[in-house]
């Protein structure tokens, strides 16, 4: 199992508030990882730190090391290369809502500069066909925009759109907290099938979802990163008490 | 805080104890039975198994509800399937206090004799492995139930000699050989007693450590013990 993303030292700030404590962690590549915690915990902000966008926030400070197979990505690469290696889902489905479906695909390659149609048609059918929306919009590419789309459908074009600019990693930032249980049993097909080719970091508050997607587990608490371990023993028997009491709702 | 689902936990352990009480219940009446000869007593001991029967399923069918409904995690999930297993193993002493209540009532329709097997002493043995397993689910305190595990061999030793000093006597005295055939069943009886109160403290170490202790397999919070 190869290393995908590792973390040292991390930290981040707003303002004064000292949002991620020292975080050490190592994500294993081509693996699916989840992170849980009660809100205001830090995995977004520390998911958001996995690609630079923490920092788009003028308040906001990040300490530390990220590397991303081997390239430290706060040295030694420009954010918008990271963002080209590092996709990334939202809680709401964010389709760019006047361009079509095939547009809003293309979108990332061509602001890298494909203009060849050839490889423009090739690189949204092969998108699309990974996310699993393919069949369900192939006559409508161009006809229909994406915001047309059902919620879930929605979602699907948005992975379909980080995916076509050939990331290494995924962070999905509870894809699908936003979507019926039938959706979200396909976006949860689409994270297991997609593993095997990209290392997914995935943020949730549903831990049957984590459970059931996602080979290690970390649990944040307050900034800090309380046990990371393996999605089994996490939801059977997990090592810190605090981890215990939050997966069996005895928090607070 | 979930605290219905907690509630409901509670209402769970409470309900198995009761079954655990009619269960321990059954096999002190069967051994009364056995040591009085009294067929009043088997009978009791018939007509509770009814409601052991009914309260088994449903424990069973609480615990299927928190599972579908609560989706629990870590302790809650191992309390929940040590319950469904616990509550599997009471029904089945309740079986055995039947089982032996109808050799006391086979017994019964031949003259008393001495049989070489210490039948309340072996009783005695496995009832108070069951009410240790029980005590250990009552205080969630894995050490006491690895003290009921090690309390087994004593009760198979046991039944090994009831078998064969038994085997002994139905060759030396074929005429007593019914009287034999039913100590020799009842020995079995509490060995498989002793068997499932085994099985009620593997399951309690499992709720409280996360550990399989099943078939000899080692509780790793003991390895360097």
């Amino acid at each position: 199992m190869g290393v995908g993303i590792e973390v040292s030292d991390l930290n981040a700030w707003y303002g004064t508030n000292h949002t991620l404590q020292e975080i050490q962690l190592t994500i294993p590549a081509n693996h699916a990882t989840a992170l849980i915690g009660p809100s205001g915990c830090g995995k977004s902000t520390f998911v958001r730190c996995l690609n630079r966008m923490h920092e788009t926030n003028p308040i906001a400070r990040v300490t530390g090391k990220v590397l991303i197979n081997d390239v430290d990505i706060y040295a030694d690469a420009s954010p918008v290369e990271i963002r080209r290696r590092v996709g990334m889902v939202f809680q709401r489905p964010n389709p760019f809502p006047t361009m079509s479906i095939y547009d809003n695909v293309a979108s990332g390659l061509k602001l890298n500069g494909f203009r060849s149609r050839r490889v423009l048609d090739e690189v949204v059918e092969r998108s699309l066909r990974q996310s699993a929306l393919w069949e369900e919009v192939k006559d409508d590419l161009k006809k229909k925009s994406g915001a047309s789309l059902s919620g879930g459908q929605q979602q699907r074009l948005c992975i379909a759109r980080a995916l076509a600019v050939d990331p290494e990693v995924m962070l999905m930032d509870e894809p699908a907290s936003a979507l019926d249980p039938v959706s979200t049993a396909k976006i949860e097909d689409l994270i297991f099938e997609l593993k095997s080719q990209y290392t997914i970091v995935i943020v949730t508050h549903n831990m049957q979802q984590a459970a059931r997607v996602a080979e290690n587990t970390g649990f944040f608490l307050m900034g800090k990163l309380i046990e990371f371990d393996s999605t089994h023993k996490i939801f059977t028997n997990p090592h810190d008490k605090r981890t215990e009491d939050y997966i069996t709702g005895r928090f607070g | 805080m979930r605290i219905r689902f907690h509630q409901s936990l509670d209402d769970l352990k409470e309900k198995l104890l009761v079954m655990a009480g009619m269960a321990e219940q059954a096999i002190q009446r069967a051994i009364e039975a056995y040591r009085t000869r009294d067929t009043s007593i088997c009978d009791l001991v018939m007509h509770g198994e009814l409601a052991i029967n009914k309260l088994e399923r449903e424990i069973d069918q609480m615990a299927l509800d928190l599972l579908a409904m609560e989706q629990p995690m870590a302790i809650d999930l191992r309390f929940i399937l040590a319950v469904i297993k616990i509550n599997a193993d009471l029904e089945r002493v309740g079986d055995q206090a039947v089982n032996i209540a109808e050799r006391v009532c086979d017994l019964n329709a031949f003259a008393a004799a001495e049989m070489p097997v210490d039948i309340p002493h072996m009783a005695s043995l496995a009832s108070s492995m069951v009410r240790k397993a029980l005590q250990s689910f009552i205080e969630g305190d894995a050490e006491m139930a690895r003290s009921v595990l090690a309390m087994d061999d004593q009760v198979d030793k046991m039944n090994e000699a009831a078998y064969y000093s038994l085997s002994i006597l139905i060759k030396d005295q074929p005429s007593l050989t019914a009287q034999a055939l039913n100590a020799l069943v009842i020995a079995r009886n509490l060995e498989r007693v002793a068997d499932h109160a085994t099985n009620i403290a593997e399951d309690v170490i499992f709720w409280v450590r996360g550990a399989d202790v099943r078939h000899h397999q080692g509780d790793p919070q003991n390895a360097t013990s």
